[in-house]
């Protein structure tokens, strides 16, 4: 499966979370599949969905799960220390792993070579990393949420992209919905 | 009271209660004071960018943010200054320490120095230079300010500031 096939699939069980998604393709994708207050699109930044994830978690008390890209955690290596010693038991982190950028045109990543992410985040402190293969998400995704544990999901998928428009919702109408949807 | 104390007093006063801190020798003393209080939780980051995008998260969470950091940070954090808390319209007071100033020993702490408020005026970000300790005097309204314009807001601290290096 590829990101978007991915993100068709757990689309319901993303639909009653908070969700921070990584700049790019993965918030083009999910705005087209399946758009909510409750989605919190990043138009720019690379690497700071995890960091934007952790620190609303810390702030409130709902569910956050931050989708991020293996390029964009290797951008912001720093983040999974920082998720390990600031223990969130609503946050997960999902990392969508396709080994490609696939935004810029799927060059390729180290973690798609020798890097593996779910190593890292382990060396790094993270109590719960899952690692698990592109169709079995769902059900290790829903354990996150219902389990209410800090985890760490790295899933495995293949490189690829579908053609679809840019995000054109100004920023701050973005950030205003999403603020009323988490104060909901 | 001392100017660690007083700076902290502020932040609590405006009801900031998430900090996130890269430290510098200067900031020592006021990270310590925020580590300390119950009504502040405190989260260091690896990385400036890294904790603008904590501070973001936090802010869309309901609790009003900021973060202390050295002057180059600035050099780090354009993009996300750019791109995620101006883009998105986000309150961040920035205590910043501004190393390269009068009694700085280290010379290449000069050579971001003098990009600084360059930098800071580029990116029109409301500027504020504390150089003596009653300039702190100010930071109350200045939090009041960056948290009604819902802008990021810098507050340069320098040497003089804080009393020179010691013995550094």
């Amino acid at each position: 499966m590829i990101r978007s096939e991915i993100l068709r699939d757990i689309a319901p069980i993303l639909r009653d979370q908070l969700v921070i998604c990584n700049i790019g393709l993965p918030s083009q994708e999910l705005h087209m599949i399946d758009d909510q207050p409750t989605n919190f699109y990043m138009l720019g930044t690379m690497g700071l969905s995890s960091s934007i994830g952790l620190g609303l978690a810390l702030s409130q008390p709902k569910t956050v799960i931050a989708i991020d890209g293996d390029g964009s955690v290797l951008t912001n290596l720093g983040t999974l220390p920082t998720i390990a010693n600031n223990v969130a038991d609503n946050y997960i982190l999902l990392i969508i792993d396709n080994g490609s950028y696939g935004s810029t045109g799927d060059q390729p990543t180290y973690a798609g070579k020798k890097t593996s992410l779910t190593a890292v985040a382990k060396a790094c402190g993270c109590d719960n990393v899952v690692e698990v293969q592109d169709k079995d998400l769902g059900p290790v995704l829903q354990a996150a949420i219902d389990g209410k544990k800090q985890t760490v999901i790295v899933c495995k998928c293949e490189s690829g992209n579908i053609k679809l428009p840019v995000i054109t919702m100004d920023p701050v109408v973005i950030r205003d919905r999403f603020m009323k949807a988490v104060a909901s | 009271m001392s100017i660690d104390k007083r700076i902290v007093d502020d932040l609590v006063a405006n009801d900031v209660s998430f900090i996130t801190t890269v430290p510098c020798k200067q900031l020592a003393g006021v990270i310590d004071e925020v580590d300390a209080r119950p009504e502040i939780f405190h989260i260091p980051s690896n990385k400036e960018d890294e904790g603008m995008g904590l501070c973001a998260g936090a802010f869309m969470g309901g609790k009003r943010p900021a973060i202390i950091m050295q002057n180059t940070a600035i050099g780090v954090t354009i993009n996300t200054l750019a791109t995620l808390t101006q883009y998105y319209r986000m309150p961040l007071p920035m205590i910043i320490s501004y190393r390269g100033e009068l009694r700085e020993p280290v010379a290449c702490q000069v050579e971001m120095a003098v990009h600084t408020k360059a930098l800071l005026n580029q990116l029109n970000i409301p500027t504020y230079h504390f150089h003596k300790e009653s300039d702190a005097d100010e930071l109350d309204a200045i939090l009041k300010y960056t948290f009604m314009c819902n802008k990021p807001v810098a507050i340069l601290t320098d040497a003089s500031f804080w009393g020179g290096y010691g013995d550094q």
